[in-house]
């Protein structure tokens, strides 16, 4: 993370960019560093930590399992269930416990992010509880979220037609630049996170908070699906990581 | 997975195929290539398919499982399969002809029974039989939990490794498909047993894993 205030002041304006680069030494196109684990928690059927920049966030699915209460049962198809929640001490002043306006969008656009991947026809009457908690947020939570949500996933056996990766992208200072931080989303000019299947390159969710010109739109676009397929990879080296160990160095 | 040839792990939406071929469990064609849709291990032997290495038990008519009785309705035993199924065992399924009211001095609740699955619906109702087995309530001995993709690596091929593990850990074992696995023996045997089991549990995917296993309850026994 960046410590104490990054941003420069020119005559009253925030500048972002110092000798080309970000205030946290990124290039425009730079993803922060990102770290997943997979399989991390004993009593969920599926789970994973990721870390991306100063986010960590900590996904545990569960299920296929019975409906509760009954009444949301789907009679041909599983339901997916989402819960994005952030820690009360996942931001500087603290956050008032339990779901929010915000959080309830969240939960729900991620939802449908995931959703349509899942092959539902295979556990009809079943649920899919996806829980995804946010220990420290900087920024592109939701975007991490989905990311875990979709490792964990996976861990916990789910078939899917591919995994779900989600990326920003943003506008600071008048340019468009991939993966916003903290302090470039607190005073940058737009931020759009948007999550796809890498497979078929099919965009399940999209959103956008500020302004941005068409052509600054699809400059945005592109950058954050590059930035999806390096998370991609990333993805997926978790998972195959966590049974690496066993298949390698024997006899 | 044979010795020395080192399995490939896949996740969902990894390319299998470039060509249409016959296509297992866990892969799915699109466009005419395979992809993968569960996370687990590659196995193209005769046809395309995924080995999950996580997942819930699905039951499929003809598994034999192991259920613990939950609730007794009118004319059936309803049981818990460690799935997210309930499945149920209808009274004229016990192999000999009972009175509704006295299904409980047969099978009561809490009881373990070994069941064949005689056939699931289109919305996943479950129907047991104890007709094709011979019948058989599980009492004493213990009761092992275990992710039923586990279940082909502990049976091993044509039961090579179930009968070893029989064998050295002195114990009677069964394994049902849905994960759960009973034994019965001297507690110290059963220990010995469960020790070997969770070993195959967690190595399942490595190569020369029999041998290993041998030698472990050798060295303990």
């Amino acid at each position: 993370m960046i410590e104490g205030s990054v941003l420069g002041m020119v005559d009253g304006v925030h500048t972002f960019f110092k000798d080309g680069l970000r205030l946290d030494g990124r290039k425009k196109d730079e993803l922060r560093p990102i770290k997943i684990k997979a399989g991390v928690l004993k009593r969920a059927d599926g789970s994973c930590y990721l870390e991306h920049g100063g986010n960590k966030i900590m996904a545990a699915v569960y299920g296929p399992r019975e409906v509760h209460p009954r009444h949301l049962q789907h009679p041909t198809r599983a339901i997916v269930r989402y819960r994005y929640n952030m820690a009360s001490f996942s931001v500087d002043e603290r956050k008032r416990p339990g779901p929010d306006r915000r959080s309830v969008e969240i939960s729900k656009i991620s939802r449908e992010a995931m959703e349509s991947v899942v092959l539902k026809e295979q556990f009809p009457k079943t649920v899919v509880d996806v829980f995804i908690e946010v220990l420290q947020s900087d920024a592109g939570t939701r975007a991490a979220g989905i990311n875990a949500a979709a490792v964990a996933m996976a861990d916990a056996g789910i078939p899917m037609k591919g995994l779900v990766t989600a990326c920003a992208a943003g506008k600071i200072g008048g340019e468009v630049v991939l993966d916003l931080c903290k302090e470039e989303d607190n005073y940058g000019e737009a931020d759009m996170p948007i999550a796809i299947v890498p497979r078929t390159g099919e965009i399940t969710m999209i959103q956008m908070d500020g302004h941005m010109t068409f052509d600054e739109f699809r400059e945005g676009l592109e950058l954050a699906l590059k930035g999806c397929r390096q998370i991609y990879e990333l993805q997926r080296e978790a998972l195959i990581e966590r049974y690496k160990s066993g298949v390698e160095g024997e006899e | 997975m044979d010795a020395g040839k080192m399995p490939r792990i896949v996740v969902p939406g990894d390319l299998l195929s470039e060509e249409p071929a016959k296509v297992g469990e866990g892969a799915y064609i699109e466009d005419g290539k395979v992809y993968a849709s569960v996370y687990g291990v590659l196995d193209k032997k005769d046809r395309i398919r995924v080995i999950p290495l996580a997942g819930k038990y699905i039951p499929k008519r003809g598994d034999t499982v192991i259920g613990s009785v939950t609730e007794i309705s009118f004319s059936n035993w309803i049981l818990d399969i460690a799935s997210p199924y309930e499945a149920y065992l209808h009274i004229s399924e016990y192999p000999r002809r009972i009175e509704p009211g006295e299904m409980s001095k047969y099978i009561r609740v809490g009881d373990l029974i070994v069941a064949t699955v005689l056939d699931v619906d289109w919305s996943m109702m479950v129907e047991l039989t104890l007709r094709e087995n011979q019948f058989k309530v599980l009492r004493g001995g213990r009761l092992l939990e275990i992710s039923h993709t586990r279940v082909p690596r502990l049976i091993g091929r044509g039961g090579s490794m179930i009968s070893m593990i029989k064998r050295e850990s002195r114990c009677s074992i069964f394994v049902g498909q849905n994960g759960r696995v009973w034994l019965q023996g001297k507690p110290e045997n059963m220990k010995l047993a469960a020790q070997a089991i969770e070993m195959v549990v967690r190595e399942a995917h490595t190569p020369g894993l029999t041998n290993r296993v041998v030698e472990f309850l050798r060295a303990n026994r």
